[in-house]
């Protein structure tokens, strides 16, 4: 029913655009990555290799990356651990609070990503909410130093913004679990411990592994938090590439690092969804 | 396994949600609660309270002049993204092309890449082409980022939309052109107000791609930014209010329009979509 010129005039702008604005870019990265940087601070447009070899031969920057996923990992983990009982919760204990307590998981994904970040600096800090409430209930009488500016202060900022990232699919997963087959699984004799490895925590599988990919991609990429709470031993990835690409002017390394991550993202997306398919039942 | 050990398992699960909800929830009551302590940051007990960092930041002009900023950023990507995402979703659910999944696919890679990929690879594009950085390539940065928010809630939409409407608006002579803002758009009113809100409200608060792409006028999280760097100040909490009880009342907004939709998607399924949408 729809005329070519239809098809045409609605499928034109947009690709057009994504190849402007999305792919042009990305191959303009991919560019950038061979190319290197003079002595007068001019980009040289010769093709070669070096920014990988440095990439591989320099240690800061595989050991950041390595500490970076380190970090991701970690994140991914925590978050499982707060999302998963919390989507099960919701899916098949909350009765008629469910939708009143998914809107209450959604609201902070609302919620200024740097005001998030920023609160949890002034809790952490040695002025801050937690030492000085430490002090005055006389846990410690010195500000514990460790709790801001570490991978700690890290991992557990970047764990409270992508909880609801990682609950989000792991809960629509649990909703589509047909509640029949749990019936079945009772009526048959399996005990709810039963029902639960047997039946439900196999059938969510695909949205644990998209939620887990969703905090792993999001925070390895993540340069604020660790310039606003990381300190010296907080650095990630990111931050290397952003300081490449401000004060030490280095883009085609930076670029290098970036197309790097660009990949380990979407490799990783890749492997998920062949994960994700193979554990679907449809 | 006896009834005593499933209620002591729902206990468990209540608890393990109860202690979520308080660590999603901590840092935001800490924020509005020292908004008011004259102490400013930190300290406990919070005392003295007062409205002083709120009369600071009405005479502050810097943080409105990007205020301002931001909402014009907002309202130029939201544009953007519609006029780009509805066609989008349109060819996605009508059109056969070659590259179509390919098409999907890079749509929405920028909602699950990290913000510093999308920033970088355009602020190459633009250090190419000689464009100045300013407002303008925040807005392209934005716009482009957040098709995919459009294209997947306009998508949803048309699956559920009966064409049948349409056809017969071709049939009685009406041209596409017609048909589609009366008839198509009118039915997709729900999912497009419903993405323009969450579009507007995402650029509001995008920082990751902006970073790279700021010229010499700020948006509002990087003039946030720009003085958390420089230490903490109390205003900052204040602000932070204000942006909350903004979002607050983005959502109630939402709420009821989701209501009135049925099942409208909402953020939530936006990025489970997302997640999904790479498996399409």
């Amino acid at each position: 029913m729809f005329s070519r010129a239809y098809k045409a005039a609605v499928t034109l702008p947009p690709v057009l655009w994504v190849v402007i604005f999305l792919v042009t870019p990305y191959a303009l990265m991919f560019c950038y990555s061979f190319w290197s940087v003079s002595a007068a601070q001019t980009i040289v447009h010769s093709w070669n290799l070096a920014n990988y070899g440095v990439l591989l031969h320099v240690d800061v920057y595989w050991q950041t990356l390595l500490r970076s996923m380190w970090i991701a990992a970690r994140v991914t983990i925590f978050s499982l651990l707060l999302g998963y009982p919390l989507a099960y919760f919701l899916s098949f204990r909350a009765g008629g609070k469910k939708d009143l307590l998914y809107q209450l998981v959604i609201i902070p994904l609302w919620v200024s990503y740097l005001v998030r970040a920023y609160a949890w600096k002034t809790i952490l800090g040695s002025d801050g909410v937690l030492n000085t409430l430490l002090q005055y209930a006389h846990v410690t009488k010195h500000p514990l130093e460790f709790l801001l500016y570490s991978p700690f202060a890290v991992v557990l900022t970047l764990t409270h913004i992508y909880t609801p990232f990682a609950f989000l699919p792991i809960y629509a997963a649990l909703e589509h679990i047909p509640r029949s087959l749990v019936e079945a699984s009772h009526d048959l004799g399996a005990s709810p411990a039963q029902t639960f490895w047997k039946v439900i925590l196999p059938l969510s599988i695909p949205g644990a592994i998209a939620g887990a990919t969703f905090a792993f991609v999001l925070s390895l990429g993540d340069f604020l938090a660790p310039l606003l709470l990381g300190g010296p031993s907080g650095i990630m990835i990111s931050n290397i590439v952003v300081s490449l690409f401000g004060a030490a002017y280095n883009w085609p390394l930076g670029a290098a690092i970036s197309l790097c991550m660009l990949m380990l993202v979407v490799s990783l997306l890749f492997f998920s969804e062949r994960l994700e398919k193979k554990w679907s039942f449809s | 396994m006896s009834s005593t050990a499933r209620i002591s398992n729902s206990n468990w699960l209540f608890l393990h949600a109860v202690c979520v909800f308080a660590f999603l929830y901590l840092p935001i009551a800490v924020l509005i609660l020292y908004s008011f302590n004259r102490e400013g940051v930190g300290g406990f007990p919070p005392h003295h309270l007062t409205l002083d960092w709120y009369r600071t930041l009405f005479g502050d002009g810097p943080m409105w002049d990007s205020v301002l900023n931001s909402l014009q950023v907002a309202a130029v990507a939201m544009a953007i993204s519609l006029a780009l995402g509805i066609p989008a979703a349109l060819a996605l659910d009508r059109a056969q092309f070659p590259g179509k999944a390919l098409f999907r696919r890079l749509v929405l890679l920028p909602l699950i890449l990290p913000g510093i990929i999308t920033g970088l690879s355009l602020l190459m594009l633009f250090n190419l082409t000689n464009t100045k950085l300013s407002l303008a390539t925040i807005i392209l940065g934005h716009g482009t980022a957040l098709i995919s928010v459009a294209t997947t809630e306009v998508f949803a939409g048309l699956q559920k939309l009966d064409r049948s409407q349409e056809e017969a608006s071709l049939d009685l002579g009406a041209n596409y052109w017609q048909t589609f803002w009366r008839i198509t758009v009118p039915n997709l009113k729900l999912p497009i107000i419903g993405a323009a809100l969450l579009i507007f409200t995402l650029s509001m608060d995008e920082i990751a791609v902006s970073f790279f792409l700021i010229g010499r006028d700020n948006t509002l999280p990087l003039e946030i930014w720009g003085r958390l760097r420089r230490g903490i100040t109390p205003e900052i909490n204040a602000v932070s209010a204000i942006i909350f009880v903004f979002s607050l009342v983005a959502i109630v907004l939402w709420y009821r329009l989701r209501v009135r939709g049925e099942g409208q998607p909402d953020v939530g399924t936006e990025i489970t979509a997302a997640a999904e949408g790479q498996m399409v």
